[in-house]
């Protein structure tokens, strides 16, 4: 690590006063940032930890019936919290990790982190959500801009999420042996407009959304609307723990699972 | 040895491992703990391309930073030794192996991707690094020698550019029995021809190494605190070679070490590094290994690339084996590593069997990689491996059932003089296989196989064989096989006066439990409880010269001499006893703590003979010292023999590849035992890591010489959720005939015996999916499995 100040706000408009600092950057659970600063990969004078602003936790319903979750609140208070109002979102919360990073990572980190392995961002995707920073609402259409990039300016703080709950919906991911992050991890969620199936994992280019998955399951919501349905191996990752034709077979063989398992 | 005591104290009692109560609240004192007034801390610059020439190095900038003590280069460590080897082999041809310089710090050029250019001495770790971003150094990339056969091509990139080529040794064994083996492949009925990978893997002990140098001004002292398996050999080929300080001037302390695995054996630059430093700076010196830093500078295991043929006659009896390896050697030779693929790999290659004709054949390599030495087995889960794969393989063409081609050539005569020029004391093989079969419960796989089929799952089975060899020895046999150390062990037992005991071993306890079970046998011998005894090691300071653990050897080697110098212990006391009782010794008894004289019941106890020791008023000056304190040294006259037979359940999910273990069932022929509960630890720690090699574990390098998977994002370590829950015997017990306690050794049985039987049962589980897969490579990881599938 490099010698950097800290603040802990209480406020969000004293974060933001105080990410106008010089090099200052957010820190949420310190669970990718953290890691990145002890190997001296990240710089930052000023860190402004979002962990003590009360206002940017916890989990709501709002009266347009949307689940809004704080983006400070950690995967394991999304994971208890959620259970009741999106089972799909609360699972995948649940299997974030191990407890320790569960009980500090935030759903804001994760999303602004944008990781390509990541959980969150499948689900975001998939759930068609609203992400609210300090200055607007971003769609999540408009969010996710390829691998560890966002839409977020510099400085701009995710205060929460909004996420419309699917009738039905699932995530499976198959986890990579060594992060255990996902190899690939497909998020379905089936809403009474249509069905949005969010991808993980698998893309040089981040999360996506596998329009062609979604029309056959729009269309008739089971596994064997699927049949056939493959993505192009040109643009997934290739690496040590598979070929990116390995990689799309997953894809297709973790949306079955997923439609399957979907309640 | 007596076994009836199950109940107390001493040998055959499960009781529980006395350490762990520190371990596991937190009050353990590792290295990392030790912290000396004034230390300063050392952070290494190291290099990040594979293979390079270094045209210049500036350290000034680095030197005028906040807090630095000094800047250290290659240049620093001209006068001081190379980094030693302790074991020579003799090629084919009669020639000694290649044996290339190791710097501290590196001179000339650097080899491998962590290779230390400079280290910067700084009054904190952060300054220290700091100021090594602050040197200018200039170092021109060369190609680099990674893959092994690559590397013995003409005109591929040389490691080192004194020597001829990258070849450091090729080595035939037995030579003279080539010529039998090549003609009796040749008159063969059936060849099975295997070629395949041994995965080079990183021990990732739970603590990463530490050193710490500390050198006292006043005595000209030197001391070093290190993570190491065997303080006592550190301290003679730092000393001795590298360093040049006598052994009375250099004590070297390993205190608590958290897991070794065999890649704290070795003596490391680092250690060499803060020693020397601590003079330079007149300050202690610290080094504490960081995870990324441990991935590329401890020794890696493994790394092995071998074609073996197994030849058998018409009625399947094995007539012949021939094998060829290639053996990666890395950048420099780490402390043991030539014997690795050789003498601890070539000798084990008849295995269970009694095949005739076998030879061996190994290349050691030069690449621009970290060096490769031994990892918890050493050669012999190479030939394990390679020898039951094949068999498997040979089943399988073959048509006939691989358990009963294992029994049909099963060795059944002891002792038994192997091809490879080992002598085999004792065994029983198909009783290890006959307990392992009701273990497993082979009789019910068909049902769990049919159970797994209905779930859309293929479920394999695999079981194997194994032998090892623990306790390498005798030192004159091991001297002329080019090992440059001796090969016994040490033990004082020191009675103090009120009868409690201290043991000074130089075996060293890194996870194995010698600080319960060794009391343990010192109990049984005097029949006093085990509390009463404490074990000392780890510190050239307070016990004699030892050799230190590995290779299963301390119970069987360490355990003998504690035996042998307790011995001396009780025939003392007898005498003293004899004095007290006014009797003669011949007629003294020991039982329960108590000296009696046969067939009278006058008794002294335990304490009284103890106290009259150290107080000597009622005592026979004349005819014996006071004191009780007695030394022993044992070297072995054989190694020992333990063998098993192991069996791996897998289910295997063909729509992606994933492999989990269902069933793991071990059946082991340790001899006998001290400690059960011990040993069965000892073999699901094993297990474990034989099952991260066979499904997870992979380090792996790209062309130039980029370390791929240097952090646990990219190394695939096994949790607990990745093994089942074992099932172990170790009833099946032909004990050693020639130590005294008749042991053999448990502590790599475990990953010896392992990787073959998960492999074996996912080629099985694939083969009856129609996945005509005679062979796959380590790890057996999803994306391989279903790439195998796709043919
Ligand atoms: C061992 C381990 C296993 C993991 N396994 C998984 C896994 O299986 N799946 C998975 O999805 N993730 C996994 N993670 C990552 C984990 O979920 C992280 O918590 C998450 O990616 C980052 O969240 P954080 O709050 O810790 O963010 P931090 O590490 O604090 O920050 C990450 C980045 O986001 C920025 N940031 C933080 N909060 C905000 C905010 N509210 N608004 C704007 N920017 C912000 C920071 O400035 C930084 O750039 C794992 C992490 C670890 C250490």
């Amino acid at each position: 690590m490099y010698a950097f100040d800290i603040e802990r706000p209480t406020s969000l408009t004293d974060a933001v006063t105080a990410l106008g600092r010089e090099e200052a950057q957010a820190l949420g659970g310190g669970q990718t940032l953290i890691p990145a600063l002890k190997q001296r990969l990240a710089a930052p004078s000023v860190l402004v930890s979002l962990a003590g602003i009360a206002e940017m936790k916890g989990i709501c319903m709002n009266d347009a019936g949307l689940l809004c979750i704080g983006g400070g609140t950690t995967h394991g208070t999304v994971a208890k919290g959620a259970v009741a109002h999106y089972p799909g979102l609360a699972d995948l919360a649940a299997h974030i990790g191990d407890p320790a990073v569960r009980n500090r990572g935030t759903i804001g980190g994760s999303l602004a982190n944008n990781d390509p392995s990541a959980c969150y961002p499948a689900a975001a995707l998939a759930s068609g959500v609203t992400i609210v920073t300090n200055t607007r609402s971003i769609a999540a259409d408009d969010f996710f801009e390829g691998m560890f990039t966002t839409a977020l300016e510099e400085g701009e703080i995710i205060t929460e999420v909004k996420f419309p709950i699917p009738e039905a919906s699932c995530y499976i991911k198959f986890e990579q042996p060594a992060s255990r992050f996902a190899l690939v991890g497909v998020f379905v969620a089936k809403f009474a407009e249509g069905v949005r199936v969010a991808v993980t994992g698998a893309s040089n280019n981040g999360v996506f959304r596998w329009t062609a998955a979604e029309t056959a399951l729009s269309a008739n919501f089971s596994v064997g609307a699927l049949d056939g349905l493959s993505v192009p191996a040109q643009d997934m990752i290739a690496d040590l723990h598979g070929t990116a034709a390995y990689r799309a077979h997953l894809v297709a063989v973790m949306a079955k699972r997923a439609v399957a398992a979907a309640k | 040895m007596p076994k009836d005591s199950v109940a107390g104290t001493g040998i055959g009692a499960s009781t529980k491992r006395r350490e762990d109560v520190r371990f596991l609240t937190g009050n353990g004192n590792y290295t990392d703990d030790i912290n000396i007034h004034g230390q300063a801390y050392v952070h290494f610059l190291r290099s990040d391309v594979a293979h390079g020439r270094i045209i210049s190095i500036d350290t000034s900038a680095a030197a005028a930073m906040p807090g630095v003590v000094k800047v250290f280069t290659g240049k620093d460590f001209e006068g001081v030794g190379s980094i030693p080897c302790g074991w020579q082999v003799t090629d084919r041809h009669g020639e000694v192996m290649k044996e290339p310089a190791h710097p501290v710090l590196a001179q000339g050029k650097v080899r491998h991707v962590g290779d230390p250019i400079a280290a910067v001495v700084a009054d904190s770790l952060a300054e220290a690094r700091d100021a090594a971003e602050a040197i200018v150094f200039d170092i021109e990339e060369l190609p680099a020698a990674v893959n092994m056969k690559a590397a013995l091509e003409p005109g591929a990139p040389k490691v080192h550019d004194d020597l001829s080529d990258n070849l450091c040794y090729d080595w035939g064994f037995v030579e003279e029995n080539k010529g039998a083996v090549d003609e009796a492949i040749r008159n063969a009925a059936h060849v099975t021809t295997l070629e395949l990978v041994n995965n080079r893997l990183v021990a990732n002990p739970m603590e990463p190494r530490v050193a710490v140098g500390d050198w006292n001004k006043s005595s000209d002292d030197y001391t070093l605190y290190t993570t190491s398996q065997n303080p006592h050999v550190i301290r003679l080929l730092m000393g001795a070679f590298v360093l040049g300080i006598p052994e009375h001037k250099l004590r070297v302390v390993a205190p608590d070490v958290g897991g070794g695995f065999g890649t704290k054996i070795f003596h490391y630059a680092e250690e060499a590094f803060c020693t020397f430093a601590a003079k330079a700076c007149k300050r202690p010196v610290k080094w504490t290994s960081t995870r990324s830093e441990a991935f590329m500078s401890d020794a890696h295991g493994r790394d092995h690339v071998t074609k073996i043929e197994l030849a058998l006659d018409k009625d399947n009896n094995f007539t012949a084996i021939r094998t060829e390896t290639y053996a990666n050697m890395g950048a420099y030779l780490s402390t043991f590593a030539p014997s690795v693929p050789t003498w601890l790999h070539g000798t084990l290659m008849a295995g269970n069997y009694k095949t005739p004709n076998i030879y061996v054949n190994v290349k050691a390599v030069f690449t621009n990689t970290v060096p490769v030495d031994a990892y918890r087995g050493a050669g012999r889960p190479e030939a394990t491996y390679q020898l039951e794969r094949v068999i498997d393989m040979a089943a399988r063409e073959l048509g006939v059932d691989p358990i009963a081609l294992r029994r049909q050539n099963f060795i059944t005569e002891f002792p038994y003089a192997t091809p490879v020029a080992v002598e085999y004391d004792t065994g029983d093989y198909p009783a290890t296989m006959d307990k392992l079969e009701e273990i497993a419960d082979l009789a019910g796989f068909a049902a769990r196989r049919a159970e797994s089929v209905a779930k859309g799952k293929l479920r394999g089975l695999g079981v194997n064989c194994y032998i090892e060899a623990c306790g390498i020895a005798p030192s004159n046999l091991v001297g002329q096989l080019g090992a440059r150390a001796g090969l016994y062990e040490s033990a004082t037992v020191r009675v103090n006066a009120t009868g409690s005991i201290s043991v000074m071993t130089g075996s060293h306890s890194h996870g194995q439990g010698h600080e319960t079970a060794f009391p343990q046998v010192v109990a049984e011998m005097l029949g006093i409880d085990a509390s009463m005894i404490d074990i000392v090691h780890g510190d050239t300071g307070r016990g004699p010269m030892g050799m230190g653990t590995y290779g299963s050897r301390s119970l069987a080697v360490g355990g003998s001499a504690m035996v042998r110098a307790t011995e001396k212990i009780i025939n003392k006391a007898k005498k003293i006893a004899a004095h007290l009782m006014e009797a003669s010794d011949s007629d003294i008894e020991l039982k329960d703590g108590k000296f009696t004289v046969a067939g009278t019941d006058k008794s002294v106890a335990w304490g009284d003979v103890t106290l009259a020791a150290y107080v000597p008023h009622n005592y026979p000056l004349e005819d014996i010292e006071p004191g009780l304190e007695e030394t022993a040294f044992y070297d072995p006259s054989n190694f020992t023999y333990p063998s098993g037979a192991y069996c791996c359940e897998v289910e295997l999910d063909p729509e992606t590849g994933k492999v989990t273990i269902e069933r793991f069932s071990a059946a082991d022929d340790f001899g006998n035992i001290v400690n059960p509960m011990i040993v069965s630890g000892q073999v699901h720690g094993g297990i474990a890591q034989g099952v991260g090699q066979a499904l997870l574990e992979n380090c792996a390098y790209d062309e130039n010489g980029q370390l791929l998977s240097a952090s646990y994002m990219d190394y695939a370590m096994p949790r607990a959720t990745d093994v089942p829950f074992y099932t172990v015997d170790h009833s099946c017990q032909t004990p050693c005939t020639h130590n005294p306690l008749g042991v053999k050794g448990c502590g790599e049985a475990g990953a010896i015996g392992s990787p073959p039987a998960v492999i074996n049962a996912v080629i099985d589980a694939l083969n009856s999916g129609g996945h005509k897969v005679a062979h796959m490579d380590m790890p057996a990881s999803p994306s391989r499995v279903w790439a195998a599938m796709q043919g």
